[in-house]
């Protein structure tokens, strides 16, 4: 079974059609692209399978289970975890408790008024797991606002590994970076993917990320699907190399 | 029967046409720059006060035409000298500073003008009622209303078929892409504030002609001019001409019925308001088109 | 000194002062209800932070809660018993109840709107405790009831008379109330409520049912709130409707801010310097409202972190 499939989702904004007809089906283990030109669709897209706003027609299957009418603290808390294209971190607390405020929720602490000392040490393991996974520890007690950039996107892709999601919707993770920054965050991409496991599917412009990365790539234009394959029969598509790639990659 | 309740239903209009200038000020402030003036019914108040120091020169009706702009360049001034610095901040410092204005302005009126109330002279003609049946219908309210109905259709056309009227209303739907286009925004809220100012100093003349001045005049008139703008719908201009009519027309009918209940309606249709459809009667998307 | 220390340094001296001031207050032209008062209005700007400096969320209309807690005291201890604790309690829950209740009407939407319709609630409020005169007193305000002593099983206090008693009473309360409040936001839910703040979609995207955990927060600050109010009932013997203004709502929203917004004890500086400013200017003069009003806008403008944020950006830079 899919771990999370769009059925012929479409979304408009009055008479604008952002996303046309768009279906895909994401296998676990699997890491996905969606490539396309800018306003192809790529993020709204994300949006509607994140939660942030309900697809105009079509249904969100993720594990088995329709979440089209769930909100997306409900979405997340089923396992479903998003970067932005702008970093979404909280800016004056450090990388610490910017990942145990996701760590806690993730564990039901939401709520509770205070910790036992089992459940504190519990937390902190998990927060220092996550640190590990991405290179954050030696990090962990500065200000997330004063981090360089690629560091905050590392922050950003941790606090969504705090929360142990099945699935990793992450839009454009080497936006506005240099090429070291983009080698790092290519690099973590790559390690969760393949050594842990993570189901990813990841929106990116930098075709070398896409390529080096995708198991699959799936290409947008004008909120419709333009073509769908393997990062080779991406590449050899005619239509999209028109419409897209250009003479890149 | 049917005498009283059309007698309640018409004061109700009145009352509501007025509570509807005070509220469509209120509101253009509020859509574009998402400022809540609470100084606002200071500026009525000033609106007031300005015409009654200028009766004595200019007569009524000079007074009446300049005193809502004179009141609307002193709103400028405040608007570029300190409203403007706490825009891109949170809210709340907005709120705050407008609430101190507030408090400014109503001992400052008391200060200048002293505390006690003072009688603000209208035409003779119309402070005559139409008729011995409808007595309660002076030249004046009506003239009141018509007074109304001229500025909202001048709004209108202001809004809907002017190129500053446009953009405002294209900034209330999204500043940043009217920015992004070139337009000034800072003098657009200027002007905007200006109007809104305008709309609040106008109130002042009217309603002085009406009750008479007192410093305290505008506090009161700010809370049905906040409920008119929630139950119309924050963000619809076309809602807070609705909702400053409905609660004028309920407060007037609850009137004849209840007397003493007739402000507390105003709480009730709000209550009713928020709890079936919290976002207004027009909600969010409305808009004069 | 390490940054603990010297956190647990201020902690220690602000509490010295606080225990110490029937000693000190005098020497300085104070007295020691003037200290009760200040304490009370301190704990009603600590409440409204909580929800707006920690929360984020801005609720001008908080005065409501306060004012329904001063009613419900007073109207416990004028009609139903003479019970001190029994009017602490009942008002904290006329107040945080309602609070809750109304509180979860309007939490879908925030910013201005939120502002408008909690000032609104608070009119409603006000309207009815000026016209319900038969049971509020209306204009002239509830009385007379008094603050009962306190039966303590082997002792009897007696807070009515004796103001040094009843100000360590009014303390004592402050105390429990400002080591909950500080408890809850070191708790994980304090920690949803910061993330919020900081920035409402990542906490959204973490999982945290953002409207749910406004509208907890909420209704804690109006129990703090409405607590606060009843306390007040019984420093001043009296309750009165324009406890339940927005003007005193602004008035506890500008200590916040004169004090500090995003420090904890913050919003107590803004009561104590807000309280003897006006004290000062009333008696000097008949227009004291301009410059509490001029107070307002220079803060807003020249100093929105407020003192505390004020003198915390000279240390550090």
């Amino acid at each position: 079974m899919s771990l999370l499939e769009v059925n012929h989702a479409s979304k408009n904004f009055g008479s604008l059609v952002a996303v046309r007809d768009v279906s895909l089906k994401v296998e676990p283990g699997e890491l996905r692209a969606i490539i396309g030109p800018n306003g192809a669709g790529k993020t709204t897209f994300f949006n509607l399978i994140s939660g942030f706003f309900p697809p105009t027609s079509g249904s969100i299957v993720f594990d088995g289970k329709d979440v089209t009418g769930l909100s997306v603290a409900r979405r997340v808390a089923l396992g479903m975890a998003r970067t932005f294209q702008i970093t979404e971190i909280f800016p004056e607390l450090t990388v610490f408790e910017n990942l145990r405020i996701g760590a806690e929720v993730a564990s039901g602490y939401r709520l509770r008024p205070w910790l036992g000392k089992s459940e504190t040490a519990a937390i902190k393991r998990r927060v220092e797991e996550t640190l590990e996974l991405t290179q954050l520890a030696d990090k962990s007690s500065r200000l997330v606002g004063e981090l360089a950039h690629g560091d905050q996107r590392a922050t950003e892709i941790a606090m969504a590994l705090t929360l142990k999601p099945r699935l990793l919707l992450l839009d454009e993770p080497t936006a506005g970076m240099g090429d070291k920054e983009t080698y790092e965050i290519t690099r973590l991409v790559r390690r969760l993917h393949r050594d842990n496991a993570f189901t990813i599917v990841l929106i990116e412009h930098d075709m070398r990320v896409v390529f080096h990365l995708a198991d699959r790539i799936m290409v947008l234009a004008e909120g419709a699907t333009l073509a769908e394959g393997t990062p080779g029969e991406i590449a050899a598509n005619e239509t999209v190399q028109a419409a897209y790639l250009g003479k890149a990659a | 029967m049917t005498q009283l309740i059309l007698f309640n239903v018409t004061n109700g209009l009145i009352i509501g046409a007025f509570y509807v200038l005070m509220a469509l000020g209120l509101s253009l402030i509020l859509n574009l720059s998402n400022v809540i003036n609470f100084a606002h019914g200071g500026f009525l108040v000033i609106g007031g006060y300005i015409a009654y120091t200028l009766e004595p020169y200019l007569g009524f009706w000079g007074a009446l035409v300049a005193s809502p702009f004179l009141t609307a360049i002193i709103g400028l001034a405040i608007e570029r000298v300190m409203i403007s610095r706490v825009y891109g901040r949170d809210p709340l410092y907005s709120l705050l500073l407008t609430f101190g204005l507030a408090f400014i302005f109503e001992d400052g009126t008391r200060f200048i003008w002293g505390a006690n109330g003072k009688p603000f002279a209208i035409p003779a003609f119309l402070s005559q009622p139409l008729s011995n049946e409808f007595f309660f219908i002076t030249g004046y309210r009506l003239f009141m209303v018509a007074m109304v109905a001229v500025m909202v259709s001048l709004l209108f056309l202001f809004l809907r078929y002017t190129r500053v009227g446009i953009r405002i209303r294209a900034g209330t739907l999204d500043l940043e892409t009217v920015s992004a286009l070139g337009v000034n925004v800072r003098a657009l809220r200027s002007l905007n504030f200006a109007v809104g100012i305008f709309l609040a100093g106008l109130s002042g003349v009217l309603a002085g002609g009406q009750l008479g001045l007192e410093p305290t005049m505008g506090s009161g008139l700010l809370m049905p001019s906040f409920i008119a703008i929630i139950v119309g719908g924050v963000g619809s201009l076309p809602g807070t001409l609705v909702g400053g009519l409905l609660i004028g027309v309920a407060s007037g009918i609850t009137a004849a019925v209840f007397p003493s209940a007739s402000e507390a309606i105003m709480y009730v249709l709000m209550a009713v308001v928020l709890l079936i459809r919290p976002r207004g009667l027009f909600g969010e998307e409305g808009m004069l088109t | 000194m390490s940054e603990t220390h010297r956190k647990l340094a201020a902690l220690a001296a602000i509490w010295v002062v606080l225990v110490c001031a029937p000693l000190w207050m005098p020497l300085v032209g104070g007295y020691t209800a003037l200290g009760s008062r200040v304490l009370v209005l301190g704990l009603a700007a600590m409440s409204v932070n909580f929800l707006l400096g920690f929360t984020g969320v801005l609720s001008f209309g908080h005065a409501a809660w306060f004012g329904l807690g001063a009613y419900g005291c007073g109207l416990i201890l004028k009609f139903i018993a003479l019970s001190t604790p029994l009017g602490l309690l009942a008002g904290t829950l006329l107040g945080g109840v309602l609070g809750g209740m109304l509180g979860a009407l309007i939490v879908r939407r925030r910013g201005v709107y939120f502002a408008m319709v909690t000032i609104a609630f608070g009119q409603v409020f006000y309207y009815i405790a000026f016209q319900w005169s038969s049971l509020t007193g209306g204009d002239d305000g509830l009385r007379p009831f008094y603050r009962q002593p306190l039966h303590l099983g082997f002792t009897t206090v007696d807070i009515l008379q004796n103001s040094t008693a009843f100000y360590y009473f009014v303390l004592i309360c402050f105390a429990a109330a400002v080591a909950l409040m500080g408890f809850l936001l070191r708790s994980p839910f304090g920690r949803t409520m910061l993330a919020i703040r900081e920035n409402e979609r990542r906490a959204r995207f973490l999982g945290i049912p953002v409207e749910m955990h406004i509208w907890i927060a909420f209704t804690l600050s109006c129990f703090f709130m409405a607590f606060a109010g009843s306390l007040y009932a019984l420093v001043n013997n009296f309750a009165d409707p324009r406890g339940l203004h927005y003007s005193q709502s602004g008035d506890f929203v500008m200590m916040a801010v004169m004090g500090g917004m995003r420090s904890f004890w913050g919003p107590l500086l803004g009561a104590v310097v807000f309280v003897v400013l006006q004290d000062y200017v009333s008696s000097i003069t008949v227009n004291w409202q301009i410059f509490i009003g001029l107070t307002f806008v220079v803060v807003v403008l020249f100093f929105p972190r407020g003192l505390l944020g004020f003198l915390q950006a000279r240390r550090r830079g």
